[in-house]
């Protein structure tokens, strides 16, 4: 572990993020979407789309992490779970028990008949939570990793920390 | 058609906020619309039920445990609704007036609104159990009105002591509940109250409602929150410390007494007991008061203490008395408290010794304050002195013994009290002022601003109606014989009269007011004997020092269980671990047969790979390498589950492992590099131990646990309805979202929570480290 601060950003790993960054992020939808009948879901899909994430914190600190994803992650949570409680009881309106899914069938223009379960849905609340959580980790403390860790006084406060 | 109009008060309650945004004050006059068309809607169905059939409606809610929405509108839960709602649009329209606009405003409508339906869910509902949902629901609501004003620490203090007190209570009358309940074999009041069980275990279960009945009730030695309360904004007060909240212990005590006052030899001592205690103290303590509001709030106790006497008795005389007591109560004191609202707001003080010459000022606040006072102590031609007649009467023909008699002698000085008190209040707010000036100041009073018309009309209505009711009877005896009746067939039979011949009640009422005036000629010698007393500990100092003794034992146990030291906790989960389910293990150790140690040569190589690592964290010295090797771990048994094809177990246990050690990674800065050897002597021996014993068990319990096997496992029927059941063929995807959907629900949420807590915590940790 490096003891010396932040060294410039490096040129190999930015052009590599760049080619990388999105098809891992793309790769993660389908994880998600693919997950109800192929290995994946939202757990996975979720974390395959935080390691992404945790690549630009690696190239660039919390500031690059901020700037790719400026959203907070406490509404990306929030609304995760918002969204996986209103497809629970979606299913108490129709008429079923809290969080039983039903099976759709829809006409989607391009693609064509598409088969779907409301799970779907709450699957994407999970996908949402678990990309919040990562974000929210690195946020907090890898914010607190940034800030200078070489200076004498950051060693009285690695003793505090492990009582 | 009641659970309609409970929604109708949820509704405006949530959209209140932001109606009060855009209409100020006249936000009130939206939200009275709830009450108000409660009201209309009783008297629609007041025929019917005052003859005794009742409206009813009942939705399943959680039929396994007993919890209907069952709502019952029968004569006494009519009566009260005419209370609750009534008198609740009548203080609506006084609110929108006695408000100036201010931020949060609206949600304060939206909170008295949310108060309204839950008070009358309190009298409306016919499940016990409903009874606590909505009684804990008028608790909070109360507890967010009283802390209003939330940047006064007066008020928060105030706010915090009602939820206390009446919350405890309320804990204690759902155990109550639940002991009657079961008792009798059903939640439903009616039922309940139509086949009371007996027994000395229901005997408790009944005291246990009392004590949350007491409480809500400001009955001795709980009266102090309801002083204290008195920090809410006036119209609160007016509408839940005297008409409606705090009389939902007597509601409670009605509704019981009829069909468990004979049945348990304590009932009658008890409440009776309490009540005119009560009543005395509450009396007593008025007298003392300076404050107008203070003074009405002592007054409101001791009224109330009146009330459990009458309706805890249990007889039907004095429960018809009771009924009447709880209209012509909730009528006067609201008034007054209105009265108090526009003092206040008019001449910015409530201090009876400040006051003078308000009456030539406000005629007509005069005349509505004499009124209500004076129907408070049973002056006659007023709805209270019929209320107070029927109470004499019955308590001279209750035939209990030395109790009654002492009963009786307590009610009686107890309405002497009343009268003086009654005088005090309107001579000193209205009059030429009062006592000794506090400080010399200047008298306030014949220069103050007028209220407008609309500020004093709900107010006077409420006189108007005490007069009508107290002249003419017949006007409010259905309501009151229609309600008597619901509780105990017999009370229904009896009448108001204005006048019922040379009784001996009527000479009691005589020497009642005769007394009251001989007390308020005397007023200095009962103040200068007050300020003797005033030494004697209070419920309320009880009450303090218990809290503070709470929160000190709170401290040291909090002190003693989280010292902050990770090892010790570690060492006491582990620890735990190996004494519960270690030495059941011991006891009932029966290896299976047929143990496979592994299926290919390739789970045996991985294994080892796992275990060598496993070693390697337990022997590094450097914290960097054990978060390495735990890695190795991780990735082992995450190529573990490939072998036995579980690609999504896998892949999760990959990115977890990699998310983990680049978490590590980053908390890692700020712990020193190396493991520091442990301070105690035999630390290391302890540790190696513990660690190894936890191993072993885990490992043996794994093998048990894996062959103790005796139900079909649940597998076989998620593969088989996977399919048709969740149209999903991946199993475990399907499990975590459909068949065990609701612990992922849980899942997420611990997630977000933990989210919060390690965010916060990391905020914490940097302003300390700030300001050091």
């Amino acid at each position: 572990m490096g003891r010396a601060t932040r060294p410039p950003q490096s040129l190999i790993l930015d052009t590599c993020l760049g080619a990388v960054f999105h098809t891992v992020l793309v790769f993660s939808l389908f994880l998600l979407f693919a997950g109800h009948n192929a290995p994946g879901g939202g757990f996975i899909g979720g974390l395959v789309a935080g390691a992404a994430f945790v690549l630009h914190y690696v190239a660039g600190g919390t500031g690059q992490l901020t700037r790719v994803a400026p959203v907070a992650p406490f509404v990306l949570m929030g609304t995760g779970l918002t969204l996986a409680v209103l497809v629970g009881m979606g299913a108490l309106v129709a008429g079923g028990q809290l969080l039983e899914s039903g099976v759709f069938s829809l006409d989607v223009p391009v693609l064509g008949k598409v088969k779907t379960t409301s799970a779907l849905p709450f699957d994407i609340g999970v996908y949402l939570i678990v990309i919040g959580l990562v974000l929210a980790l690195l946020g907090s403390l890898g914010g607190e990793a940034d800030r200078p860790a070489g200076e004498p006084d950051d060693a009285g406060a690695g003793e505090g920390a492990s009582q | 058609m009641l659970a309609l109009l409970l929604a109708l008060h949820a509704v405006l309650a949530l959209a209140a906020p932001a109606l009060g945004r855009r209409l100020g004050p006249r936000v009130f006059l939206v939200c009275a619309l709830a009450p108000g068309a409660t009201a209309a809607w009783a008297a629609t169905q007041a025929a019917g039920v005052l003859d005794g059939s009742a409206t009813t409606q009942v939705i399943s809610w959680v039929p396994g445990l007993g919890l209907d929405l069952a709502l019952r509108l029968d004569g006494f839960a009519l009566l009260m609704v005419a209370l609750v709602s009534g008198i609740g649009a009548v203080i609506f329209a006084y609110s929108r007036w006695y408000f100036s606009p201010r931020p949060g405003l609206g949600r304060f409508a939206g909170v008295l609104t949310a108060f309204a339906g839950s008070m009358l869910g309190v009298v409306l509902a016919d499940n016990v159990l409903l009874i606590y949902v909505f009684w804990e629901l008028t608790s909070i609501t109360s507890y967010l009105l009283i802390g209003f004003e939330d940047e006064k620490g007066s008020a928060r203090a105030a706010a915090l002591q009602a939820i206390l007190v009446t919350g405890a209570g309320g804990l204690a009358m759902l155990a109550g509940f639940v002991i009657v309940g079961q008792a009798a074999g059903t939640y439903s009041l009616s039922g309940i109250l139509a086949d009371p069980p007996g027994g000395g275990v229901v005997g408790a279960g009944l005291v246990l409602v009392l004590l949350g009945a007491c409480t809500k009730s400001a009955q001795v030695p709980f009266h102090f929150w309801l002083p204290a309360a008195m920090a809410a904004p006036t119209p609160v007060s007016a509408y839940l410390h005297s008409a409606t909240m705090v009389k939902a212990g007597v509601y409670l005590i009605a509704r019981l007494a009829p069909a468990f006052a004979t049945g348990h030899a304590f009932w009658r001592p008890l409440v009776m007991g309490l009540g005119v205690a009560t009543m005395l103290l509450g009396g007593w303590r008025a007298l003392r008061q300076h404050d107008l509001k203070l003074l009405l709030a002592y007054g409101t106790v001791s009224q109330l203490g009146f009330m459990v006497v009458l309706v805890g008795a249990g007889i039907p005389e004095l429960t018809f008395a009771g009924a009447a007591l709880i209209v012509a109560h909730g009528l006067f004191k609201a008034a007054l408290f209105m009265v108090v609202g526009i003092v206040d707001h008019q001449a910015h003080t409530r201090d009876l010794r400040v006051l003078s010459g308000l009456g030539r000022r406000m005629p007509g606040v005069a005349a509505v304050a004499a009124v209500a006072a004076a129907s408070m102590a049973g002056v006659p031609l007023l709805l209270g002195f019929l209320s107070k007649e029927a109470a004499y009467e019955g308590l001279l023909h209750a035939h209990l013994g030395v109790g009654g008699s002492l009963a009786l002698a307590g009610v009686v000085v107890g309405s002497v009290l009343t009268f003086a008190y009654g005088a005090r209040f309107v001579l000193g707010g209205f009059g030429a002022g009062f006592g000794e000036r506090a400080g010399g100041g200047d008298a306030v009073g014949p220069d103050v601003a007028r209220p407008v018309p609309a500020f004093v009309i709900p107010a006077a209505l409420l006189a108007v109606l005490t007069v009508v009711a107290g002249v003419a009877p017949a006007v409010v005896d259905p309501l009151v014989g229609g309600g008597a009746g619901a509780l105990d067939a017999a009370a229904g039979k009896a009448h108001l009269a204005l006048w019922h011949g040379f009784t001996p009640a009527l000479g009691l009422s005589v020497l009642t007011l005769a007394a009251g005036a001989l007390l308020v000629a005397g007023a200095g010698v009962v103040e200068r004997s007050q300020a003797r007393l005033a030494g004697v500990p209070s419920a309320a100092g009880v009450y303090s020092s218990a809290l503070v003794g709470l929160n000190r034992l709170a401290d040291r146990v909090t002190a003693v269980l989280q010292n902050g030291s990770l090892p010790v906790y570690l060492a006491v989960i582990l620890l735990t671990v190996l004494a519960l389910p270690g030495l059941a293990l011991l006891t009932r150790t029966r290896l299976p047969g047929g143990v496979v140690v592994g299926e290919s040569p390739l789970q045996v190589v991985v294994a080892g790979v796992v275990l060598a690592a496993a070693v390697g964290a337990a022997f590094a010295r450097r914290r960097f390498a054990a978060v390495l090797f735990l890695g190795g771990v991780g990735y082992g048994v995450a190529v573990l589950f490939v072998i036995q094809g579980a690609p999504d177990l896998a892949l999760t246990q990959l990115l977890v492992e990699t998310l983990a050690v680049v978490i590590f990674v980053l908390v890692l800065r700020h712990l020193p590099e190396r493991f520091e050897p442990s301070v105690w002597r035999l630390g290391q021996a302890t540790r190696v131990a513990v660690a190894g014993g936890v191993g072993v068990f885990v490992a043996a319990f794994s093998l048990v646990a894996a062959g103790a096997r005796t139900a079909e496992p649940v597998s076989g029927a998620y593969l088989e309805q996977a399919v048709p059941e969740a149209g999903g063929q991946n199993v475990v995807n399907v499990i975590l979202v459909d068949f065990r959907a609701f612990d992922t629900l849980g899942e997420i949420t611990v997630l977000t929570v933990a989210a919060l807590g390690i965010v916060s915590l990391v905020q914490a940790g940097r302003r300390q480290q700030d300001q050091a």
